[in-house]
Parts: structure tokens; C-alpha cells; sequence
């Protein structure tokens, strides 16, 4: 190999991460005024974040998906620690009902939450948590990927635009015939925080807002005194006169703008201080600035979040160890953000969703771990859900082999969540019908 | 040399330029779009050897040596498949319930992926590296616009040496013959198990390579029919492959007759590939996605495009026609053509990431720094190597473009010229950008010349023909600040011009 090759390209993920991961979130500055050149697009155009002002805006509501990434096993996130074959089939990675929390309420079962998630086990006890049980979808497919794509585009072949991607492009905020009352209105980036933008809020029209940290979300040189204000104006200049409107040069010039809006609107929300402590975790940090953009009074009606790798292959552990952990800093994470928008007054306009791309196989494996399966449960939580549990446990007898059997379609869910939350047309969104649940509160 | 057109052509047919018309802002562009861009002296170089000699230069690359070491450092046994004694072994212990056994081939799996994961990322490394490094940039930017035009996922097949196998095969073919690709293609092992061919069987055929060979690789949309996939499927039956090879299982495959596109017979994979190949509309297909590629962001379907482009993709498919789809002579006719040399596509693409990277170091001569970085980096800018976001490949033109991925393609390139980084220096990528090379090509006496005349020696050589009086006027106020015209100062008059949302059009 020659000898530019010499860097050690199985570190190159690992770097990345150092490098885009962890930076600090604090701001060198909270008092940041409103820039000049936001205050004068506001007025020009309409940007991604619709920085102009909307009548109503309080009365939008939200919906944030925390994906569980990797598939997490929803046997030991909902336990059922009275069915003896949930026990004889994992042997050393099984809790019982001392350990687990166990969830009460009538047409409820023998079913606890594992221990860990102490903090949603509160959540369920106020009334904040919708629990959704045996959902997939025909067909399964093991593959992380391909039944993700699944579950964000919301077509069993995985192919297709994210369904909150259509969504935004054409039911969201006044635009087009979801909402009544208006029948004008410019469809706001739904926004990611992450590597990259989740296929499931990708879609046409709209392109999702993406950024792993707000200090990321910018120019490294910005602030550099030799070519910051040249830089300041050469990208807040908007399309000129001297390229027609529909050029490749009008939609640069556009664009650019564009991110510096998102950029400084952004910036200065997740600077201010939060109302509560969160934990110190990469979800906590990301659902602490989820719910600054809210405070802030931004537009955005979709906020996309994951977690994980719950790909708990080997020595996944029970009510201690690696699945442990990650379900605490799940629960705990999404505990602190409801009682921060609680504090904020906002927690009624949001809607939270978590899911994974499929539960794993009833049996554990030689390895402590578990390996990829199918159906398993879905959560919903904030004021807005109905509190309890719904749909049926699947058997642990009735296996398709070795694989819990499916009970309600996700997309039932989905149904619930665009037509009786986002005030959507679900059929048109995912394309079919289907029968919605009836999680959310109307 | 295709004979001149008489010059009242309509606006997009391929007519000849005037070789006297063929300057410096013609060479920019062609080394641009049929390459990386290049430095001052490479753009000269090009402009001296004409029209003819500048295309041909770029188009038979073969004649040009590049030494770069044979693909052996790749390890192709990462993902062997068990051996039938070891399936047999890991079966036995699946009975007995031997766990010790059973784990062992489990363990031994997923030491294999993550292996191989580590391999792809390598092979992205060494992708990037190559079109970074390689004097025939035509090569490696049709062997791009293959692995585009072919999509084809490592996360779905998860065998790095496949992946690799299939990029040979695109380079090989590089300018080469369509055709050719598509009977390759379709024995393709990295294919064949990315569209599910690999298990397709006499009376379950799957159906998935037949539609996208004509949806997506050959004839577009709406220029088949449902009977027409699901013959052509039948006759994709038994092709598949065993570790890295090829084969055509006999006793799978439908040896029926079929009728596919309008040709009736016993036809197997070769016969649906010269069916599709005898269509019209499989040139016009192939005519619209280079004449994409090349020239400027158009709809694929004909009636969907502005007259200009109709006219000129017309031309060129009729021209891959008569040549038997020959890409290297379809490109050299477009190369040639005044069309392409005019307003409508000078100076109208939006970069491909990898166009932006690769071009910034290889124009600008900024340092490489470190290669995984800036594969992460097109990655995040939605160009992740062996790894498009569908078989549908990439979409391009504005779609590469939103707030996130502007931020991200500003600050690669701060990060080559200056090692900056949004939280600060890199240290993996340390090393200072020396901009006096370029500033002495650009400038004939840089300890006299004006910030003007600076400013706009740098907006040509990196806005081109975006550059406008406003962008030349912000570079001038850098100079302005000097008392003279310093390197550094050179440095951030590039890192401005970097930013301009006009640095992304080429």
C-alpha cells in the first residue's frame, strides 16, 4: 500500500465519534441577540425553521421519536414474569416479579416493567405512559437495516420516502389538507439530532435539519476575526438579481441563508440553561436541547432522536448489566425531559414515541445475549396518551419459529399518531388504511 | 471526428465547437466535469492541447501510466462461507445441543463482520485515496458514476470483497462498452445477492433484479411492462454465485420459452440483456443519466425536459446507438460538442461531495490530512462510499444540498485548507497549507500585484463563472486589512471563497 494509506482505518469510526460526538454543549455566551440578518429573512422569505411568526404557534403540538437502536429485547423491557416459559427459556437472564415494576390497571396481566426503568415506572403511575404490546408487522425481517428502513418508511419492502418525510411534505403545519382552518402555510424541517438524517423524516419537498451538536452546526471558521464578517455577509446575502430565481446559483444562495438561520436559532435556544437536571448521557444532552428548541418557541413539529445499540448479542445480563444500563438511561432521559417541559408548561403540546426495529428471540443464547426476533412492545409517552397497557401480550408457546408472533401492526400506531395527534390524513401518509389505535386522548 | 453540423443546429445538438473557441475557461470546465478540476498549470496545460487533444488527453487515460499497486492487499476470505464439513459440524452441534460448539461458529460470524466492516472502511480509504492521487481522473469519475448508476449496498451483502470486486469491474469498463456492463452485472456476486437473484429458482423467481435491470440500469420507467418483468425474471433463474464466483445453476433455471420486450424464445440472462439492449429507449435511458452526470441536473423522462435537453440527449442516444454503446465514444462527442462548452452547463452543476473534496485538494493543492476523515465527511454529506442510499443511487444536483450538509461541505473545506475543525485543530490531520504555489500561478509578480487584482485571480480560479463584482469585492476586503498580500492572507481569501454558496457549482 502506498503510503498515504497508512492510517489505521478501523479507528476511522471511532475517531469520528471522538471528534463529532464529544464536544462541549455549553455556549461561550447565553446572551445572544437575534442577529440581524434572522430578523430581516424572517421578514423575506419563509426559512426551514419558519422563523417568521404563525398565529397559534402554542397550540402546535409536537411529536419527538426516541429510537431504541439495534433491537431492543422487549421480553425483559416488559416483563412477563409469571409465564414459567419465559423463565425455562432464559435461564440466567430472566427477572421475576420481586425484581421487576410491576405494571397494574385492569385487562393489565402478569407484566412488569424491568427495574431499570424506574423512572417511566413513575411516568406510568402519573399517568404519562402508553404502553403498546406485540407490535411488527407481516413478514418479519431480521436485518437491523432492512427492517428499519421498514419502520421508517412504513411499507413492509422498506423502500419509499420516511413516512414523517411525507408527512412534513405534504399534511404538516397548514400546508396542503391536514389541518383545517388553514389552508396556507409553509411545512417546517422536521430536525435530527444525530450523525444523519434518519431516513424516517426524509421526504421530498422538506429536508430534515440535521446536526450532532449545536457546535457543530456551523462554520469552523465563523467567528475568526480575518474573514468572519465577510463570511457573515456572503452567506446571508439571499438570492440576487443576478441569477435567474430557479438557478442552481438562487437555490445556493437560498440555502445558505437558510443555515444560517437554523443555525443561530438553534444555537441560541439550546444555550439557555434547562428547568430541571438531566442526566449526563447522550440522550439526556439530546433531549435537553429537544426541549430548548421547544422552549424556545420554535416551529418544528417533529423532532427525531435514537439510542442504543441495544444489540445485545452477548452478555445482555438481567436486572443488572448492559440492557440495564441502556433501558436506565432511556427511562431516566425521557423521565427528566416531561418533567422539564412540565416546568416549561409545555409537556401537553408533546407527544413522545419510542420503538425499535424489532424485539429478539425468546430464548437467550449460548452467549447471555439474545439474537434478532420480531414483534415486541411500543411506547407512548406525555399528557396526551392514554395511560395503560394495550394490545396483547404474543404467547411464548405460539411461537413462529422461535419468534414471538406479531398482534397489531406498527403502522396502526403510526395511524393513531398522524390522524388523533398531528391532526393528519394517515391514509394519505402511509398510503393504505389502517385501523388506529386509540392511545392518544382526543 | 463526427462531421460538422451545419451551424444553424438547433439550440443542444452535439455539433463541434469551434476549435479556435477552446481557452482556458474551456479546459476549466472539462477538467471539472470529466475530471477533479485541476491547478492553474494543469488548466493551461489542457488548454494548449486544444480541443481534441485536451478530450482525447482525459478519454484514453490508458495511455497514461499510473503504477498504483493490484488489489492483492485486500483480504478476500474475510466472509468465506462455512465449508460443507463445517456446516455439517455446526448442524451436529445444533441437534445436540453442543452450546460450546454452537457458540463457537457464532463467535467466529461476528469476528468475520466486524472484520469486514473494518475492510470496507478500508477500501473507502483507499477509493478516496485513488481518485485524490490518479493522473486519469476520468477513470475514477466513471467508475463513480457506475457504482451510482449500478447502486449496490455493502450494509444489504455485507461482503466487503464483493463490493471491491464490483468497483474492479466499473473501473475496467470505465469508458468501456454498456453493454458489456450488462451482461457483467448480472453476474455480478455483489448483485446478485443485493437484488435477491442469488436464490431465484425455476417456478419462484424473484422478481427484484428483473425490474430494476430495465427500471433502473437500462430502459426507465414506463418502457417495460409487468409481463415483461416477470419473463425476464424467469430468465435470471439460476444465476447466482459460490464464494467470490459466478455460476449459472442449471437445474434452477427456467429453460421455457419467454417473450421479453417483444423477443420470443428460450432466453436466459444474455437474451433479456440483448432484448433490452436492441431498445431505442435503453440508449435514450443511458443518454440522460451521463448527459446528467456531465452536464446539468435534467428529469430522466424525455417529456419532462426542457428542449434543450431533449435535443441533446436525443443526439446522444442515437450516437450510442450507432456506436453500439461505446460510452468512450459518446463521451468524446459530448466533450467535442458547443453544447457543452455553453451557458446552459457551464458553471451549472452543483459538486457531488466527492467533486467537492477531491476537487478542493487537487485544485487548490491543500494537504490530504487525514483520508477516514474526509470519508466520514462524504459520508455526512450524503455520499457514503459502496454505500448509496438505494439501488436508485444517487439522486445529485440540489438534492445533495440542505442547512445540514452546506455546514458540513463548508467545514471539510476550512478543515483541508486551514486543519480547522468546528471544535478546533485536528490533530490526525496537522500540517500547514501553503498557498504560494497557487498565489505564484495565479498572480505573475505577487509582491506588487493589487488586492484586486488578487481578489480576482482567486474568484476565477475558484467561483468561476459564478463569480460576480460583490464576491470579488469581499475577497478584497482581506487584502485590504494587510499591508500586503501575504500567503496568509492569500490563505483566507481561499477560506472565504470556500464558503461562498457560488463554491459549490462547478
Amino acid at each position: 500500500m502506498s503510503g498515504s494509506l497508512h492510517h489505521n482505518p478501523s479507528d476511522a469510526n471511532a475517531w469520528t465519534r471522538r471528534q463529532f460526538v464529544h464536544t462541549g454543549l455549553a455556549m461561550a455566551s447565553a446572551a445572544i441577540t437575534v442577529p440581524h440578518f434572522i430578523q430581516r429573512s424572517a421578514l423575506a422569505m419563509p426559512t426551514t425553521l419558519g422563523a417568521s411568526s404563525v398565529a397559534g404557534v402554542d397550540e402546535d403540538k409536537v411529536l419527538v421519536v426516541v429510537q431504541l437502536s439495534g433491537g431492543n429485547d422487549g421480553l425483559n423491557t416488559v416483563v412477563p414474569f409469571a409465564d414459567d416459559s419465559y423463565h425455562r427459556v432464559r435461564p440466567t437472564i430472566a427477572m421475576g416479579e420481586r425484581e421487576v415494576l410491576r405494571l397494574t390497571g385492569r385487562g393489565v396481566g402478569d407484566v412488569g416493567l424491568h427495574p431499570a426503568l424506574d423512572g417511566l415506572m413513575e411516568m406510568y403511575d402519573e399517568g404519562l405512559m402508553s404502553v403498546v404490546q406485540g407490535v411488527g408487522y407481516p413478514n418479519p425481517n431480521r436485518s437491523h437495516f432492512a427492517s428499519m428502513d421498514v419502520w421508517h418508511t412504513g411499507d413492509t419492502n422498506g423502500t419509499g420516502d420516511g413516512w414523517l418525510g411525507r408527512y412534513v411534505d405534504h399534511q404538516c403545519c397548514g400546508y396542503g389538507k391536514g389541518e383545517s382552518g388553514r389552508a396556507e402555510g409553509t411545512p417546517v424541517a422536521p430536525l435530527a439530532i444525530g450523525p444523519d438524517a434518519p431516513l424516517a423524516i426524509s421526504g421530498q419537498r422538506v429536508k430534515p435539519v440535521t446536526f450532532e451538536s449545536a457546535e457543530l452546526f456551523k462554520w469552523a471558521a465563523e467567528g475568526d476575526k480575518s474573514v468572519g464578517d465577510a463570511y457573515d455577509r456572503v452567506t446571508t446575502t439571499g438570492p440576487t438579481d443576478d441569477a435567474p430565481a430557479d438557478s442552481a446559483k438562487s437555490f445556493l444562495m437560498r440555502t445558505a441563508l437558510d443555515a444560517r438561520v437554523a443555525s443561530d436559532t438553534i444555537r441560541r435556544a439550546v444555550a439557555v440553561e434547562p428547568l430541571v437536571r438531566y442526566p449526563q448521557t447522550e440522550l439526556g444532552q439530546q433531549l435537553q436541547m429537544v426541549s430548548a428548541m421547544i422552549r424556545a418557541g420554535m416551529k418544528t413539529r417533529v423532532y427525531y432522536v435514537s439510542h442504543g445499540s441495544f444489540d445485545t448479542h452477548a452478555g445482555q445480563g438481567g436486572a443488572q448489566g448492559q440492557h440495564a444500563n441502556l433501558l436506565r438511561q432511556w427511562g431516566d432521559a425521557v423521565r427528566a425531559f416531561y418533567q422539564d417541559l412540565k416546568a416549561q408548561e409545555n409537556d401537553r403540546r408533546v407527544l413522545t414515541m419510542s420503538f425499535s426495529e424489532f424485539g429478539r428471540r425468546v430464548g437467550q443464547n449460548a452467549s447471555g445475549g439474545t439474537d434478532h426476533g420480531t414483534a415486541a412492545p411500543m411506547f407512548l409517552f406525555g399528557p396526551g396518551v392514554k395511560p395503560g397497557v394495550f394490545g396483547n401480550q404474543p404467547s411464548l408457546q405460539n411461537l413462529d419459529e422461535g419468534d414471538l408472533k406479531f398482534g397489531l401492526d406498527f403502522r396502526s400506531v403510526y395511524a393513531n399518531v398522524l390522524g388523533d395527534w398531528l391532526g393528519a390524513d394517515a391514509r394519505e401518509v402511509l398510503g393504505q388504511s389502517f385501523r388506529a389505535t386509540k392511545l392518544i386522548r382526543t | 471526428m463526427p462531421h460538422a453540423a451545419p451551424r444553424t443546429a438547433r439550440p443542444g445538438t452535439l455539433v463541434p465547437l469551434d476549435p479556435e473557441a477552446f481557452g482556458e475557461r474551456e479546459a476549466r470546465h472539462l477538467l471539472w466535469r470529466a475530471g477533479f478540476g485541476g491547478t492553474p498549470g494543469q488548466i493551461r496545460a489542457l488548454a494548449d492541447l486544444g480541443l481534441e487533444g485536451a478530450v482525447d488527453h482525459l478519454l484514453d487515460y490508458e495511455s497514461v501510466a499510473y503504477d498504483w499497486p493490484s488489489a492483492t492487499e485486500f483480504d478476500k476470505d474475510i466472509m468465506r462461507p462455512l465449508s460443507a464439513e463445517e456446516r455439517r459440524q455446526a448442524r451436529v452441534a445444533r441437534q445436540n445441543g453442543n452450546e460450546d460448539i454452537v457458540d463457537m461458529f457464532r463467535a467466529r460470524r461476528m469476528r468475520a463482520q466486524r472484520d469486514d466492516r473494518a475492510q470496507i472502511r478500508a477500501m473507502q480509504t483507499w477509493w478516496l485515496t485513488r481518485m485524490i492521487e490518479t493522473p486519469r481522473p476520468l477513470e475514477e469519475k466513471m467508475t463513480l458514476f457506475w457504482h451510482g448508476h449500478f447502486a449496490t449496498g455493502y450494509r444489504t451483502i455485507e461482503n466487503s470483497y464483493h463490493m471491491f470486486l464490483q468497483n474492479q469491474l466499473f473501473r475496467s469498463q470505465a469508458v468501456g462498452n454498456f453493454g458489456e456492463l450488462l451482461f457483467a452485472i448480472i453476474r455480478d456476486p455483489a448483485m446478485l445477492r443485493y437484488l435477491n437473484n442469488n436464490a431465484s429458482r425455476k417456478g419462484e423467481p424473484n422478481e427484484n433484479l428483473a425490474r430494476e435491470l430495465m427500471e433502473l440500469f437500462s430502459l426507465g420507467e414506463g418502457n417495460y411492462s409487468e409481463n415483461d418483468i416477470k419473463e425476464g425474471a424467469r430468465a435470471l433463474t439460476g444465476y447466482s454465485y459460490e464464494d467470490d464466483t459466478f455460476v449459472f445453476n442449471e437445474r434452477n433455471h427456467d429453460q421455457g420459452i419467454k417473450r421479453i420486450l417483444g423477443t420470443v424464445g428460450r432466453l436466459d440472462g444474455d437474451g433479456f440483456v440483448r432484448a433490452i439492449l436492441a431498445r431505442r429507449q435503453c440508449a435514450e435511458f443511458i443518454a440522460a443519466k451521463l448527459y446528467r452526470f456531465f452536464c446539468r441536473e435534467i428529469p430522466l423522462t424525455e417529456p419532462d425536459m426542457d428542449p434543450v435537453a431533449r435535443t441533446a440527449v436525443g443526439d446522444l442516444a442515437k450516437y450510442i446507438l450507432r456506436e453500439r454503446y461505446d460510452i468512450k465514444r459518446a463521451l468524446r462527442r459530448l466533450f467535442l460538442s458547443e453544447h457543452f462548452y455553453s451557458d446552459a452547463v457551464v458553471g451549472e452543476q452543483i459538486k457531488s461531495p466527492a467533486e467537492l473534496v477531491v476537487g478542493a485538494i487537487r485544485s487548490l493543492g491543500t494537504p490530504v490530512r487525514d483520508v477516514p476523515t474526509l470519508v466520514a465527511a462524504l459520508d455526512k454529506m450524503g455520499q457514503a462510499l459502496f454505500q448509496p442510499p438505494s439501488v436508485k443511487g444517487w439522486a445529485g444536483g440540489r438534492s445533495w444540498i440542505s442547512t445540514s450538509t452546506l455546514y458540513t461541505r463548508q467545514n471539510i473545506l476550512a478543515y483541508l485548507l486551514t486543519g480547522r475543525t468546528p471544535t478546533g485543530y485536528d490533530l490526525f490531520g496537522a500540517g500547514t497549507y501553503d498557498a504560494k504555489p497557487l498565489v505564484k500561478a495565479l498572480v505573475d509578480d505577487p509582491g506588487s500585484a493589487s488586492p484586486r487584482a488578487f481578489g480576482e485571480a482567486i474568484a476565477g480560479f475558484m467561483l468561476g463563472p459564478a463569480t460576480t463584482p460583490r464576491a470579488v469585492d469581499e475577497l478584497m476586503t482581506i487584502a485590504q486589512r494587510a499591508d500586503s498580500v501575504t500567503p496568509k492572507v492569500a490563505a483566507d481569501m481561499m477560506l472565504l471563497a470556500s464558503a461562498m454558496p457560488e463554491y459549490q457549482l462547478c
